[in-house]
C-alpha cells in the first residue's frame, strides 16, 4: 500500500516538476536554432515563481468560473498524471481510467478555459475560445481513430496494459500501421498543445493567437496556475508519444534500480521527441487557421490507414 | 527545407556578452518609494509590455533589436507579451498624445503590481523634438510614475537593455 | 427479490388515478386559474412519482398484466409490464417528476394570458399517455395511446397559438407525426397479418419463421415510423421547429422523453418483435445513427435561438443513442451475444441520461426565457450575476450533454465508444470499417458536442448582458429552481455512481436477449469487456474535488500576500468597454461554418446603401449570412411541391357536375369488380 502511493506520487511529482523544465528545454533548443543564446532551461520556474508572488488583477465582468479555471486546469492534469504509466506500468491507480477517460479529461479542461476566454467580455478571448474549440472539435476524430488503431494491435485501451504488450513486440517499431497511428497522435499532440504549425505559443499579436488570445486576461497566481497545466499538458502528450509508441525502458517492476533508468530512458526519449517539437518550430510557419482542418484530416487519413492496415494486412 | 537545416547547422551562437560600461551612462533611475522587497518578489524574470505612446518609432525599431540574436534578451529572463496583464514591466516610447494619455493610464491599470516603468527615449524622458507641439501632453511621467529613464534619441539596444536590467536589480 | 402482482396494479391505478384526477380537476377549476395550476400539475407531479415507483417495482421484477376486453376491438385493451417498460417509465419518470414540479412555477407567467385549466389537464394527460404507451400489449391498444400522445403532445406545443410562428411549428409537427402514424399503421397491419396475431407477446416466436422480404418491409415500414418520432435525420425537421414553440416544461418532457419512445419502438422492433435479424439492418441504423449525430449538432451550432439549439442537440443525442442500438443490432447479427448487450446497454444508458440533461437544460432556458423575454441569445450575455443558480444548473447540463466527466454524459458516451472499439472482434472487414467511421463520427459529435455548449453557456451567461432585458433578469422562483436542481443532482449521481442502473439494465437486457454485457462492474470500477477497458467514475470525482480543494490551500500556504485588485477588461486601452464588443454567438460558430460550408451552403449577402451625392458616405448596410437547411430544400420542398402539383392535378376531375361524377363512380365500381375477381 505505502509503496503504491509513494508510486503515484513519485511519477505525478515528475509530472508536475518535469513539466516547467521540459518547457524550458524546448525554448532553449528553439534559441540555439535561431543561432540564440536563449533564455536558461530553469526560466519557466522562474516565471512561475513571480507570478505566484504577483499581484492578481480581475476583469470587473468576469464571473466564478474564470477564477474557476485554472484551479480546475491543474486538477485535471495532476489527475491525468494518476492514470498516465509515466515511468512503471505498475500505476495503482490506473484502472480510473482508460486512454479514452484521458482524452476527455483533457477536453474537460479546454472546455472550460474557453469558457473563461469568454468570462471577460473581449473580443480577443471570444476569438480564442472560437478557435480552440473549433480545433479541439476537428482534432477529436484523429484522436479516437489513433486510439482505436493502438486498442487494436494491443487488444486493450488500458494504459499500462498498452505498454506491457507492446514491449513485449520486439518488430513493433517496424510496423507501418503502428508508425502511421504515431505521425497521426504527434500532429494531433501539435495541435491539442497548442503548439506550430497550428498556434504559435510564442506569438504577440492577438489576432493569430488561440491558446493566448484566452489566457490573456489572467494575471498573478491564476496566470501561473494556468502556463503550469499548459506545460503540464505538454509534457503529458510527449510522454505517451515516447511510451506508448516506444515502449521500452517504462519499468515493468517496482525494483529501485529499473525506476532509475525508466527516469533516464523517459528523459532520454522526451529529449529527442522536444528536440523534434523544436526542429518543427523553427522549420514551420503558422499556417492558416482555415489551413489548420486540411493539416487535421490529413492527421485523420492517417490514423485510418493504421486501422485498415490492421484489418487487410495483419 | 533541408538547406534551411544545413545552414542552422553551420550558423554558430551569435549573441554577443553583454558589456555594460557604455551604456550606464545613459540610464538614470529615478527615485521613488517602492519596498525593495517588492521587486525581490520578481526574481530573475520579467515580462514587458511595450508602449508606444506617440512615438516616432526610431525607438521601436530599437527595441525590436532586442528580439534579435544578436542581442537576445530571453537569456536574461526578459520577454515580451501581448497583455499588460502578464508584464511586469512597462516599456513606454514616445511623448505622451492626447490620443494615448488615457491609454496609457488605462495600461498602467492593468498591469498587476508590482510593476516597473521604463521610459525610453529622450522623448519619453522630457518630449524631445516634440516639446510644445499641440498634441503632446507632456513626458511620461506626467501620466505614469516611472522608475527608470533611458535616454537618447533613439537609445541604443544596449541602453535600452542596461535599463531594464538596472530595473531588475535596482533595489539591490 | 419477488413483488407481488397485486402491487404493481396498485401502483398503476395509483398512477393513472392521479393523472386522470389532475386532468379532470384543473378543467373543473379552469375559472381559477392559480388553483387549476397548483392542483393539475401537484397531481402530475404525484403522478409522476408514481410511476418512478412502478417503474422500479418493474425494474426489482415485478410483472402484471391487464386485459380490459371490451374498450377496444380486436382484443381490447392489454396492458403489461416487463423490465424494458420499466425502464422506460423511469425514462418518463425522470423527465417528469421534475418538469411537473417546474411547471408550478413556470405556468404562472401563462395564467393572464391561457387557459391554465386546458393546459394542467393536457399536460397530465400527456404524461399518462406516455406511461401507457410503453405499457401497451397489442396492436390497437398500442396504436391508439400513441395517436393520443401525439395529439395531446400538438395540443401542448400550440400553447402559444397566437404566434404564427408556432401555428407552423404544429403544423409540422401534426403532418410529420402522422406520416410517422401510417408508416407504423402499416407496419403493424402487415407484422401482424403475416404472424396472424395482434398480441406483442407472440410475434418473436411467429416473425423468425417469415420471408426475408416481409421481414425487410415490416422493419422498415417501422423503423420509419419510430425513427420520425425519435428525430433522426432525414425525418426531423418538426423537432426543431415543434419543441422551441412549446412552453419549456412541455419541451423538457417532449425532448427528454418523448423521443424516446421511439427508441423504445426501436428496440422493441430490433430486439424482440423480429429477434434476430440480417446484418443490414444494424448497418443501416448504425449510419443513420452516425449522421444524425453529426449533422444534429452541426446545425445545432449554428443557432441563435436557445431552444432551438437544444432540440437540434436532441437530434444529435438521439443519433448518439442510436449508434449503441446499430452496433447492438450488428453484433447480434453477427452472433456476439454479450458485445450485442454491451452496446444496447450504452444506448439505454444514453437515453436515460439524455433524458436527465435535456430536460434540465430545456427547463433551464425556459427560466431565462421566462426572465430575458427572447430566445434569441444574441440578446443575453452577464446571466451568471443576475441568475446564478440557473447558470449553474444550465453549466451542469452543458458540461454533461458535452459528455465531460464527472457527469453522466461522459459515462454513456464512454461505454459507447468502448461497444464500438470492441467492434474488432467481428469477423468482416467491411463491418469493421463501418465501425470505424462510426468512431469517427462520434468523436467528432463530441468535439462539436463540446464547442456547441461552451457558445450556449457562454454567450447566454457570461461576459457583459447584450441587451436590456437581459440585464434586468431576475432569478426564477424555487418551486422552478428545485426541479431543476433535482435533475441537475441526477446528472451528477448518474455520471459518478452508475452501479445501480448498471444492475438494472443488465437484468433488463437478460430478460430481453436472454444475454448480460460484458461488463463487470463493482461499487468503484467498471470494466468493459475485462479488461479491455476500465473506468472509475466515483474515485475520479472524488480525486478531482480532493485536487480542487488541494491546490488553493497549497497556494495559502506560501509565505507573502498578494492583492487581488478588480479592473476593466483590457481592450488595449481603449476607452469604452460595452457589450458590443463582445464576441458573439454567430462569431463564434463562424469557424465551424467556413469548415463546414459544404453542408451548410450559407447565403452570404452584402446590401450597401450609399449618400445620393458621394459614395463616400454609406447610409445603410444589410448584410445577410444565413445557413441554408439543406433538407428542407432538397428533399421536403420538392416533395411539398410535387404533392402540390398532383393535387392541382386531381382539381380537373372536379367540375362540379353531377353526371361526371356519376361516371366516376361507375368507373370505379368496375375497377373494383375487376379486381376483387
Ligand atoms: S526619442 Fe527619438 S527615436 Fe525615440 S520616439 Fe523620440 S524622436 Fe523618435
Amino acid at each position: 500500500m505505502l509503496v503504491e502511493v509513494i508510486i503515484e506520487f513519485v511519477q505525478t511529482l515528475a509530472v508536475a516538476l518535469g513539466a516547467p523544465l521540459l518547457v524550458g528545454f524546448v525554448r532553449k533548443m528553439k534559441a540555439r536554432l535561431q543561432g540564440r543564446r536563449g533564455a536558461p532551461v530553469v526560466q519557466p520556474y522562474r516565471d512561475l515563481r513571480k507570478w505566484l508572488a504577483k499581484d492578481v488583477v480581475l476583469s470587473e465582468n468576469t464571473s466564478w468560473i474564470f477564477r474557476f479555471t485554472p484551479y480546475l486546469l491543474v486538477a485535471t492534469m495532476l489527475l491525468s498524471a494518476l492514470i498516465v504509466p509515466v515511468l512503471t506500468t505498475h500505476t495503482p491507480l490506473g484502472f480510473m481510467g482508460n486512454i479514452i477517460v484521458l482524452m476527455y479529461l483533457f477536453l474537460l479542461g479546454t472546455f472550460f478555459l474557453a469558457l473563461a476566454g469568454l468570462d471577460a467580455g473581449s473580443a480577443f478571448g471570444g476569438m480564442g475560445s472560437s478557435r480552440a474549440m473549433a480545433i479541439a472539435a476537428l482534432a477529436e476524430p484523429t484522436v479516437m481513430i489513433a486510439i482505436f488503431a493502438i486498442a487494436l494491435r494491443a487488444g486493450t485501451t488500458r494504459l499500462d496494459h498498452i505498454i506491457v504488450h507492446y514491449s513485449a513486440d520486439g518488430l513493433l517499431v517496424l510496423n507501418p500501421g503502428h508508425l502511421l497511428a504515431f505521425v497521426a497522435f504527434f500532429i494531433v499532440a501539435l495541435a491539442e498543445t497548442g503548439r506550430l504549425p497550428v498556434d504559435n505559443p510564442a506569438t504577440h499579436l492577438e489576432l493569430t493567437m488561440i491558446h493566448e488570445a484566452m489566457v490573456l486576461e489572467y494575471s498573478g497566481r491564476y496566470l501561473a496556475l494556468i502556463e503550469w497545466a499548459a506545460a503540464m499538458k505538454l509534457f503529458l502528450f510527449l510522454t505517451l508519444l515516447a511510451n506508448l509508441f516506444f515502449p521500452w525502458g517504462v519499468a515493468p517492476s517496482l525494483a529501485p534500480a529499473a525506476l532509475v533508468v525508466a527516469l533516464v530512458v523517459l528523459v532520454a526519449k522526451l529529449s529527442v521527441l522536444a528536440t523534434g517539437v523544436a526542429l518543427l518550430e523553427t522549420a514551420l510557419a503558422k499556417l492558416r487557421l482555415f489551413r489548420v482542418p486540411e493539416l487535421l484530416s490529413g492527421s485523420f487519413l492517417m490514423a485510418l490507414l493504421a486501422v485498415v492496415s490492421f484489418f487487410f494486412v495483419a | 527545407m533541408v538547406s534551411l537545416w544545413r545552414k542552422i547547422w553551420k550558423t554558430p551562437v551569435v549573441t554577443e556578452p553583454f558589456i555594460n560600461s557604455d551604456a550606464a551612462a545613459a540610464i538614470e533611475a529615478l527615485t521613488r518609494q517602492v519596498e525593495a522587497a517588492a521587486f525581490a518578489r520578481l526574481g530573475r524574470s520579467l515580462h514587458i509590455r511595450q508602449v508606444d505612446a506617440g512615438s516616432c518609432n526610431g525607438c521601436e525599431l530599437e527595441i525590436g533589436a532586442l528580439n534579435s540574436p544578436y542581442y537576445d534578451l530571453e537569456q536574461f529572463g526578459l520577454h515580451f507579451v501581448a497583455s499588460p496583464r502578464h508584464a511586469d514591466c512597462l516599456l513606454v516610447t514616445g511623448p505622451v498624445t492626447r490620443n494615448m494619455a488615457d491609454a496609457l493610464r488605462r495600461t498602467y491599470e492593468a498591469t498587476p503590481s508590482p510593476k516597473i516603468v521604463v521610459a525610453v527615449g529622450d522623448c519619453a524622458q522630457n518630449c524631445g523634438i516634440f516639446a510644445g507641439g499641440y498634441g503632446v501632453v507632456g513626458p511620461v511621467s506626467a501620466v505614469i510614475p516611472v522608475d527608470i529613464v533611458v535616454s537618447g534619441c533613439p537609445p541604443a539596444p544596449r541602453a535600452i537593455l542596461a535599463g531594464i536590467l538596472a530595473a531588475m536589480e535596482k533595489p539591490r | 427479490m419477488m413483488i407481488n402482482e397485486t402491487l404493481v396494479l396498485k401502483l398503476l391505478n395509483l398512477t393513472l388515478f392521479c393523472f386522470g384526477l389532475g386532468a379532470l380537476a384543473s378543467l373543473a377549476l379552469a375559472r381559477r386559474a392559480p388553483a387549476a395550476r397548483w392542483t393539475g400539475h401537484m397531481l402530475a407531479l404525484l403522478g409522476a412519482g408514481s410511476v418512478g415507483t412502478l417503474a422500479v417495482a418493474g425494474l426489482a421484477g415485478g410483472t402484471a398484466h391487464w386485459t380490459l376486453s371490451g374498450l377496444l376491438p380486436f382484443g381490447g385493451v392489454v396492458l403489461g409490464i416487463d423490465r424494458l417498460s420499466a425502464f422506460f417509465l423511469l425514462i418518463i419518470a425522470v423527465g417528469g417528476f421534475p418538469a411537473s414540479l417546474y411547471a408550478l412555477g413556470y405556468t404562472r407567467a401563462y395564467e393572464s394570458r391561457h387557459s391554465l385549466g386546458a393546459m394542467a389537464c393536457t399536460w397530465n394527460l400527456f404524461l399518462a399517455t406516455m406511461t401507457l404507451v410503453v405499457l401497451a400489449r397489442n396492436v390497437l391498444t398500442f396504436l391508439v395511446l400513441w395517436e393520443a400522445m401525439s395529439l395531446v403532445s400538438y395540443f401542448l406545443v400550440l400553447t402559444e397559438s397566437d404566434h404564427a410562428e408556432t401555428q407552423h411549428a404544429g403544423l409540422v409537427y401534426l403532418v410529420m407525426t402522422h406520416a410517422g402514424f401510417a408508416c407504423l399503421l402499416m407496419g403493424f397491419l402487415l407484422l401482424a397479418h403475416a404472424t396472424g396475431t395482434m398480441d406483442f407477446a407472440h410475434w418473436r416466436a411467429a416473425t423468425a419463421s417469415l420471408g426475408a422480404s416481409t421481414r425487410h418491409a415490416i422493419f422498415i415500414l417501422l423503423a420509419l415510423g419510430f425513427g420520425a418520432k425519435a428525430g433522426v435525420i432525414p425525418l426531423h425537421i418538426w423537432l426543431p421547429q415543434a419543441h422551441p414553440a412549446a412552453p419549456s416544461h412541455v419541451s423538457a418532457v417532449m425532448s427528454g422523453v418523448m423521443i424516446k419512445l421511439g427508441i423504445y419502438g426501436l428496440i422493441r422492433l430490433g430486439f424482440d418483435w423480429l429477434g434476430i435479424g440480417p446484418a443490414v439492418w444494424g448497418g443501416a441504423i448504425l449510419a443513420v445513427a452516425a449522421v444524425s449525430a453529426v449533422l444534429g449538432v452541426l446545425y445545432a451550432l449554428m443557432e441563435q435561438d436557445l431552444k432551438r439549439l437544444l432540440a437540434y442537440s436532441s437530434v444529435e443525442n438521439v443519433g448518439i443513442i442510436l449508434l449503441g442500438i446499430g452496433a447492438g443490432l450488428l453484433f447480434q447479427a453477427y452472433h456476439l451475444p454479450g458485445l450485442a448487450a454491451l452496446a444496447l446497454l450504452a444506448g439505454l444508458y444514453h437515453t436515460l441520461n439524455h433524458a436527465a440533461f435535456k430536460s434540465l437544460l430545456f427547463m433551464t432556458a425556459g427560466a431565462v426565457v421566462q426572465a430575458t423575454h427572447t430566445r434569441h441569445m444574441e440578446a443575453m450575455g452577464g446571466l451568471i450575476k443576475r441568475m446564478p443558480q440557473t447558470a449553474l444548473f444550465f453549466l451542469v447540463g452543458s458540461v454533461a450533454i458535452a459528455a465531460l466527466p464527472p457527469f453522466n454524459g461522459f459515462f454513456s458516451e464512454w461505454l459507447t465508444f468502448q461497444s464500438l472499439l470492441l467492434s474488432w472482434q467481428i469477423p468482416a472487414r467491411d463491418v469493421n470499417l463501418i465501425f470505424a467511421l462510426a468512431i469517427a463520427a462520434l468523436a467528432l459529435t463530441s468535439g462539436l458536442a463540446a464547442a456547441c455548449f461552451v457558445k450556449a453557456f457562454g454567450i447566454t451567461f457570461l461576459a457583459l448582458p447584450r441587451s436590456d432585458q437581459a440585464g434586468q433578469a431576475c432569478e426564477v422562483s424555487w418551486v422552478m429552481r428545485a426541479g431543476m436542481a433535482l435533475l441537475a443532482l441526477a446528472c451528477l449521481a448518474l455520471g459518478i455512481w452508475p452501479v445501480g442502473v448498471l444492475y438494472a439494465l443488465q437484468a433488463t437486457i437478460f430478460e430481453m436477449n436472454g444475454a448480460y454485457a460484458n461488463l463487470y462492474f463493482d461499487w468503484k470500477t467498471v470494466v468493459a469487456n475485462p479488461p479491455f477497458a476500465t473506468v472509475a467514475p466515483l474515485l475520479m470525482a472524488c480525486a478531482l474535488a480532493a485536487l480542487l480543494a488541494a491546490i488553493p490551500l497549497a497556494l495559502r500556504l506560501r509565505r507573502g500576500r498578494t492583492v487581488r485588485r478588480y479592473y476593466e477588461t483590457w481592450g488595449c486601452g481603449r476607452a469604452l468597454q460595452t457589450a458590443r464588443f463582445e464576441y458573439t454567438s454567430t462569431a463564434f460558430a463562424n469557424p465551424f461554418k467556413r469548415v463546414f460550408a459544404f453542408l451548410y451552403r450559407p447565403i452570404k449577402e452584402l446590401d450597401i446603401e450609399f449618400h445620393p451625392e458621394s459614395r463616400f458616405f454609406v447610409r445603410t448596410i444589410a448584410y445577410r449570412n444565413e445557413v441554408r437547411s439543406v433538407f428542407e430544400e432538397a428533399l421536403y420542398q420538392p416533395l411539398i411541391r410535387s404533392t402540390q402539383w398532383i393535387a392541382e392535378q386531381a382539381r380537373r376531375l372536379q367540375s362540379g357536375n353531377v353526371q361526371s361524377y356519376l361516371l366516376y363512380i361507375l368507373i370505379a365500381l368496375v375497377i373494383l369488380i375487376l379486381l376483387a375477381r
